[in-house]
Parts: C-alpha cells; structure tokens; sequence
C-alpha cells in the first residue's frame, strides 16, 4: 500500500503539525543565515542578520520540530516498535547530528560576530556558512526520507 | 518507493522551499524596517532573489505534483473538498505575494535610484519605502494563507 494513502488518526494531526512547521521555520532560517552570510562580502550588518536569523529562527524552529517528532513518535507507538523503520533511524540520525552541527554553527558564528567588533571573525563566519550549508543539504535529505519513507 | 512516494516527496519539498521564502522574506521584512541608506537596501537584493526562487520554485513544484498526486493516488480526487480549498487557498496566497512584492520592490527601485545619482546618506523617503505597511500586511496574510494550507494538507477535512 502507497504511503500517500494511508489516513492517520486525528489525535496525531496535531503534533505531526507542530512537527513540519518547526521544519519549515528550521530550513528556512538556515535558508536565510546561509543566504544573508554567502552575500554579504564582509559587510557587518548582513553578517549579523546571518547569524541572528539561525539563533532566533533556526534554533527555535529546531526545538519545535525535534518537540513534535517526539510527540508523534510516541502517539504513533513507534518506541513500542522492536525494529522501527528506516526512515525514522535516519530521521534521528540527521536529527541528532544536525543539532550538533546546528550548535557549532551557532558557537563559531557568535564569535565571529564577536571578534567582527576588532576586524577579525571572518573565517569563524565562513564556517558557519559552510555548516549552514550542510545542515541545509542534510534536511533535504530528511524531508526526503520523511516523506517518501524508504523501507 | 512508488511512484505516487516520489510524487509526494517532490510535493513536500516544493512546500518546504515554499515556506522556507516565506520565512526568508519575513527577515529581510524586519531588517529592512531598520534600513535607511541606499547602499543597506540594495545590498539585501541577491537574498531577495533566493527568497524570490525559493517561492516560485515551491509554489510551481507544490501545485504540479500536488494536482499529479491526486489524478494519481487512489482514493483521492481534485474536487474533493480539501483538495479543491488547497488550490483556492494557493492561488489566493500567489495574488497577495505578488502585492507583497509589488510594495517592497518600491524601496529597493529607490534605492538603486539614489545609489545612481551618487547618494550614500540615510534617507527618509527611502526608509519609509521601506516601512511599507501595506507589504507587511499581505506577508503577513500570505503567511495566515500557508498556514491555512499546511492546516488543510494535514488534517484533510472531509477526507
């Protein structure tokens, strides 16, 4: 049977809700910090809206979607489940990691930022454009997988 | 995966990219309320053009594969309700993102106008441009508008 056609209870619409829109907050914060730092050729301004949007919208939009993926993990009795899909495993997978990849990011860019106030923090800064740009690939990899559900 | 998996897939990540411009937008909207000079406004303009692809990229790819999902999967058609309020709500959404784009896309002509004429100073014609409330009204119905769609995708009334 195609996934497409299964019909979930209603107690889930909720929590899968809150899931995909922290998902949709999180790639898009992520979207604009890569944007804002991959064109701002060193100007101060643009680098400190890169950065702000990945803590004040990315960060946020994280925790949202990490909160709803446990919400519905447990409504749909997947942690019940011995071998539980594939597709979950590499949904906490990129989860997991990219919280992690999430917070360096955060770390070097906050002292990139910091350090602009003397002229320096660009390669911190440029760091964190290359893991924005990481995690960015990575999420595709996990809409893909989290709704298209590979065995 | 089917087919109809690889359908949907695409129709998902178009409504990422979607949303993702919508959320772009929403920064550029609030930075720029702060913006005053030529030079600070025109400098946002390759985001723009992200957020610009992002949006037409995901709004195209989510009602192609959206319409294909459902002469596609069993069990579904166009004119069931929740489908049909999808399409309204997603044409309604692409008229006021064009009114969006129309207000805020005054500020940056002024802005490259004053950058041609050798002006650097802030300038309060341009931040008021800039402020345009009527452009951070309909962002923030098109977004009320995606919503409403993510709503309607999930809960699929009368499914």
């Amino acid at each position: 049977m195609s996934v497409v056609a299964t019909i979930r209870p209603d107690s889930w619409n909720f929590p899968l809700f809150l899931h995909v829109l922290g998902a949709m907050i999180l790639v898009g914060g992520v979207l604009t910090c890569a944007s804002a730092l991959a064109f701002a050729r060193g100007d101060t301004r643009m680098l400190r809206l890169g950065y702000w949007t990945l803590l004040a919208v990315g960060l946020p939009g994280y925790l949202l979607m990490r909160v709803g993926a446990e919400w519905i993990y447990s409504k749909e009795g997947l942690d019940d489940v011995a071998n539980e899909p594939d597709w979950i495993g590499l949904g906490y997978l990129i989860a997991d990691t990219g919280a992690l990849v999430l917070l360096v990011a955060l770390v070097t860019g906050g002292v990139g930022i910091y350090r602009q106030r003397e002229g320096k923090g660009s390669v911190l800064l440029t760091i964190t454009l290359a893991l924005s740009v990481v995690l960015l690939v990575a999420y595709l990899v996990a809409v893909w997988a989290m709704s298209g559900k590979p065995d | 995966m089917s087919f109809d998996d690889w359908l949907l897939v695409l129709h998902v990540l178009s409504a990422f990219a979607y949303a993702a411009g919508i959320v772009l937008f929403w920064v550029l909207l609030v930075a720029v309320r702060r913006t005053d000079t030529p030079d600070g406004t025109t400098r946002m303009e390759p985001v723009v053009k992200v957020g610009n692809a992002a949006v037409w990229l995901g709004a195209g790819g989510v009602i192609i594969f959206g319409i294909w999902l459902a002469f596609s999967v069993g069990g579904y058609d166009l004119w069931d309700g929740w489908i049909l309020a999808a399409i309204v709500l997603w044409v309604i959404s692409l008229a006021i993102g064009k009114r969006t784009g129309d207000a805020y896309v005054e500020g940056m002509k002024k802005a490259q106008e004053l950058q041609a004429a050798g002006q650097t100073a802030p300038n309060a014609e341009l931040l008021a441009l800039n402020r345009t409330s009527t452009g951070l009204l309909m962002h923030a119905l098109a977004s009320v508008v995606l919503l409403l769609i993510l709503i309607d995708m999930i809960w699929k009334p009368g499914a």
